[in-house]
């Protein structure tokens, strides 16, 4: 009982004084209230190298803005969602715990829908103008929600095919063909299990193969239309199933598991959503020298990520400041630097100063990355109906054994 | 007077602290399962009955072959220099947190694992690793095996803490001299005695593996998982919708667990019946000790071999250079992972032997406060008392927690230290009362009227008799108790609001991104913690009574 006591007496010493929300249009006023701030920055934890990239933001932030970033590692983003929800449900609607998160897709709608984000804020920051909204419209359209503004996007990722070259010469360059290959390879292949994000992925990307219209993948999933639509998707499953690895019994659990096959060399195959990854990995020692990697002929799926603001977050304005700092061209061409992240930058080269520019063409690719040319077209995300059906029917037919 | 009237009220206050956060975290965890359709939800999900019968069939068998292997290793070994050995390698391994020691497991086992590697290409003709299904098998023997080999050191310890209150040796000298087998003499002799000490700690385990999350989704089945692992997925989605479907998933799970436990008082029954009627055939089972002896013996160097195995090949990765399959060693060594993992290291140890001290602190005091004053105002613990310590350890921790941390969202403690050591303290307490109940209250109250007869006080005979001759079992309860907090992972993320970071917290971020060096760097921090308390727990004692030989274990 004591304790409970002299808990409740502590955090409310510390807890802070209710502020007014900050004007992204004054920026003075941001940078004069965020000085002196500590930024919860919720990201997922589980790269050692986004750690690291994450904690030299928050240096910068320091030197620069006299802002502090804590980076809460989480083991998913959802957790923060959650988070910010049972903070609503329990009246808490200013000094909440999550600053900023690193989010996009289904969390952005979910947060979205429930009306959890402050903002919009995006594109008042000083440098949304550098932002490269023309040539990579995901930047304002996250899984085809418009973004309106209330999360600001700071790293595009696209999905690329890992291969061994010293066992697969020439990687299969589409849907049909990887089918065939694993037929040829059994047990060489596999994907990570929906609902898992990069899994439900890659089902999207095979129906982008085999589906006769794309463009409803970006209309909402029509009920009436959709066993039609999406036969061939389940059709080329069942053939591929009894080919994968351990014959579809078993399946890994996520991106990090996917690659991990890749490196003990379960699998000859893999995919990831960073262009950039398997260089990084292979300088780290982590990956065999010879994987490389390749997209699909008709495109493959791009999409950005983002980090958002939560309506009742207890710094927004230091928050604020963090989301312009990770536009600024020195950071962004940091993250693209594959010795560091290998993330592809959201700025528009063409508007960047020449010193700025300078600083990405200085960047080496790394020896299994594409040149952004040869990344070929990146293919919207579906709307966020067809991540959440596709998954499910997925789980029915697969996941939960006969 | 005053002391006295503080410590008669010590019980009550100890159950208020427990079933405050309890009741209130059930209640708001337990509520969204009633909305309208939820369990119909559920009840739509085609995964259940699999869930429930994973659930269900892997804490059964992995209580029971845990528990088996425990009582073989101690009836059949107890004294002999293998079962010292094995007690000496298997009690520092009750620190491993259970993320770790499955990471490790899985490395160990798997095909490209690290047995397939050493035994590739020269034994097997493997130049890949073959497409063999050992891990997340769909019946969940991994899931049963790493469950057995992360429970028998618990039990072990528990059950070598309570063995001196059984007055063994005695027992044992008996039965030999009527001509029984050493296991039959001590099944029929011992475990009699000793069991009502040990039930608590069976039901916890038996709860404790139906439920477990990290251990289920590292080696389980995943098509569909476990119940309690399939509840995480529910709980953690983005699709809010979800969450009171995972409320109706936790109330199943408690049922599931409550019915496991009936089953076990039940086979507890009758096999006590069994062991009545075995004694009257005057049956000796002298020949059963010729086998029984190798293949306990066999089976608990095993446990040793694949956990030291396990944790082995997690410090190998922590220090490894570039490893592939087949090669069984990494090509050099290196300490790249370490120097990355270092600049957060020590605030999160600091952190976490902060809270590990305050809460064991707190649960030892009030643990041995209760049971001061029961033995001294002649207290019984009701039914409804022990329950109440007992709903941290049975419910599924995701299921209880998040109405907890809106509990500390509403009183404003939340993201404090304070506070996470207070949540911390829920399922600590629990663990500390049970290994220290039983030797506690087994202690010979003969000692104490002698000492009153030489005009002791109460608080002398506690201070000078009780409290120095068990200090062993509450230096051991405080241990697991210190264990218990180190390795929380929920409570810690859910009331420290993400702004109190352990090496538990930051051990399980990373392990979702499947880096095995990293984990490896976490995993042996993660375990020097716990492994310095109970070394702490086994050298005081001895150091303390070096002189004296009647307090030496085995006397």
């Amino acid at each position: 009982m004591k304790m409970s006591v002299a808990a409740i007496v502590f955090a409310s010493c510390t807890a802070l004084p209710a502020l007014a929300q900050p004007d992204p249009t004054d920026w003075a006023t941001v940078l004069q209230e965020a000085r002196g701030q500590t930024v919860y920055w919720h990201a997922w934890g589980g790269d050692p190298r986004i750690n690291d990239f994450i904690a030299w933001v928050g240096d910068q932030a320091l030197s620069r803005h006299g802002v502090t970033v804590t980076q809460v590692k989480l083991a998913a983003t959802a957790d923060a969602v959650a988070r910010v929800v049972s903070e609503k449900q329990a009246g808490q609607d200013q000094g909440g715990a999550v600053d900023l998160i690193w989010i996009n897709g289904e969390n952005f709608a979910a947060m979205k829908d429930k009306g959890l984000l402050f903002g919009p804020f995006a594109e008042q920051l000083p440098n949304w103008p550098l932002v490269d909204v023309a040539g990579k419209p995901a930047t304002r359209m996250d899984f085809t929600e418009p973004t309106l503004g209330l999360e600001s996007p700071w790293a595009m990722a696209q999905l690329v095919f890992e291969y061994d070259s010293a066992r697969v010469p020439t990687p299969p360059p589409g849907a049909g063909q990887l089918l065939d290959w694993a037929k040829a390879n059994p047990g060489r292949f596999t994907y990570p299990r929906p609902p898992d994000y990069l899994g439900a992925t890659f089902l999207k990307q095979v129906l982008y193969g085999v589906i006769d219209d794309p463009d409803l993948l970006l209309q909402p999933v029509d009920p009436a239309t959709y066993d039609r639509v999406t036969a061939p998707l389940w059709a080329w499953l069942a053939e591929l199933t009894p080919a994968l690895w351990r014959q579809g019994r078993a399946y890994p659990a996520n991106e990090p598991a996917l690659g991990q096959l890749l490196a003990d060399g379960e699998i000859d195959i893999a995919f990831a959503f960073n262009t950039g990854r398997a260089s990084a990995a292979i300088a780290a020692g982590e990956l065999p020298a010879t994987i490389r990697t390749n997209v699909w002929t008709g495109g493959t799926i791009g999409n950005a990520s983002f980090v958002a603001i939560p309506y009742n977050a207890a710094h927004a304005a230091g928050a604020l400041v963090v989301a312009n700092l990770l536009l600024d061209p020195q950071v962004q061409a940091r993250a693209q630097d594959p010795d560091v992240l290998g993330f592809q930058t959201v700025l528009n080269l063409a508007a960047l100063t020449d010193e700025d520019r300078a600083r990405f063409d200085a960047l080496d690719l790394g020896i299994a990355t594409l040149a952004p040319d040869d990344l070929g077209t990146a293919l919207p995300e579906p709307h966020a109906s067809w991540m959440a059906r596709i998954s499910q029917d997925w789980i029915r037919r697969y996941g939960v054994a006969q | 007077m005053t002391a006295d009237g503080a410590l008669r009220f010590a019980p009550r206050l100890t159950l208020l602290l427990m079933a405050v956060p309890v009741i209130a975290g059930l209640a708001g965890t337990l509520r969204p399962a009633f909305e309208a359709g939820s369990v119909a939800r559920l009840l739509d999900w085609p995964g259940l009955p699999r869930a429930m019968a994973l659930s269900m069939g892997t804490g059964i068998a992995s209580t029971v072959l845990a528990l088996a292997l425990t009582l073989g290793l101690v009836a059949a070994l107890q004294g002999g220099r293998l079962f010292t050995l094995i007690l000496r390698l298997l009690s520092p391994l009750l620190a491993v947190p259970h993320a770790a020691a499955a990471l490790g497991l899985a490395f160990l086992l798997a095909p490209s694992g690290w047995i397939a590697r050493a035994l590739s290409p020269w034994a097997t003709g493997w130049t890949q690793p073959p497409d063999l299904l050992i891990l997340n098998d769909p019946a969940g023997l991994a899931l049963t095996a790493g469950l057995v080999l992360k429970e028998v050191p618990f039990l072990l310890l528990i059950l070598i803490a309570a063995l001196p209150q059984a007055d063994a040796p005695r027992r044992l000298m008996l039965m030999a001299s009527l001509g029984y087998g050493r296991v039959a003499g001590w099944m029929l002799s011992v475990l009699p005695a000793v069991w009502p000490q040990m039930r608590p700690a069976v039901y916890a385990v038996l709860a404790y593996s139906m439920t477990a999350v990290d251990m289920a989704i590292v080696l389980g089945p995943a098509l569909p998982p476990t119940l309690s692992a399939q509840l995480v997925l529910w709980m953690t989605s983005p699709d809010l919708s979800i969450h009171p479907v995972a409320a109706a998933g936790a109330l199943v799970q408690l049922g599931l667990v409550l019915a496991a436990l009936a089953l076990l008082r039940g086979a507890e029954t009758g096999l006590a019946r069994l062991g009545c009627r075995l004694a009257l055939t005057g049956i000796r089972g002298i020949r059963a000790d010729r086998w029984l002896a190798p293949v306990v013996g066999g089976a608990g160097l095993l446990v040793v071999l694949l956990m030291a195995g396990s944790l082995a090949g997690l410090a190998l990765w922590s220090f490894a250079g570039p490893w592939v399959f087949p090669d069984a060693w990494p090509q050099h060594l290196e300490l790249d992972a370490w120097a990355r993992a270092a600049p957060g290291l020590g605030p999160a140890a600091l952190e976490t032997l902060l809270l590990a001290a305050l809460s064991t602190a707190l649960a030892t005091g009030l643990v041995l406060s209760c049971l001061e004053a029961e033995a001294r105002f002649g207290l019984k613990p009701g039914g409804g008392a022990l329950w109440l310590l007992w709903l941290p350890l049975i419910m599924p921790q995701v299921a209880f927690l998040p109405g907890l941390a809106e509990l500390a969202l509403r009183t404003g403690a939340e993201g404090s230290t304070g506070a996470v050591a207070a949540a911390h303290l829920v399922f600590v307490l629990p663990y500390v009362f049970l290994s220290l109940a039983a030797p506690w209250r087994a202690w010979d109250p003969r000692l104490a009227v002698a000492g009153a007869a030489l005009g002791a006080t109460p608080g002398r005979i506690f201070w000078r008799l009780r409290l120095p001759m068990l200090l062993r079992p509450i230096l051991t309860a405080a241990a697991v108790g210190f264990a218990v907090s180190v390795g929380q992972y929920l409570p810690t993320l859910l009331i420290g609001g993400g702004r109190v970071t352990t090496l538990t917290t930051e051990a399980v971020a990373l392990s979702s991104g499947g880096n095995r060096r990293i984990i490896g760097t976490y995993a042996m921090l993660q375990l020097a913690l716990p492994l310095l308390a109970f070394a702490l727990a086994l050298a005081l004692p001895a150091a303390l009574f070096r002189n004296r030989t009647g307090m030496r274990p085995g006397a």
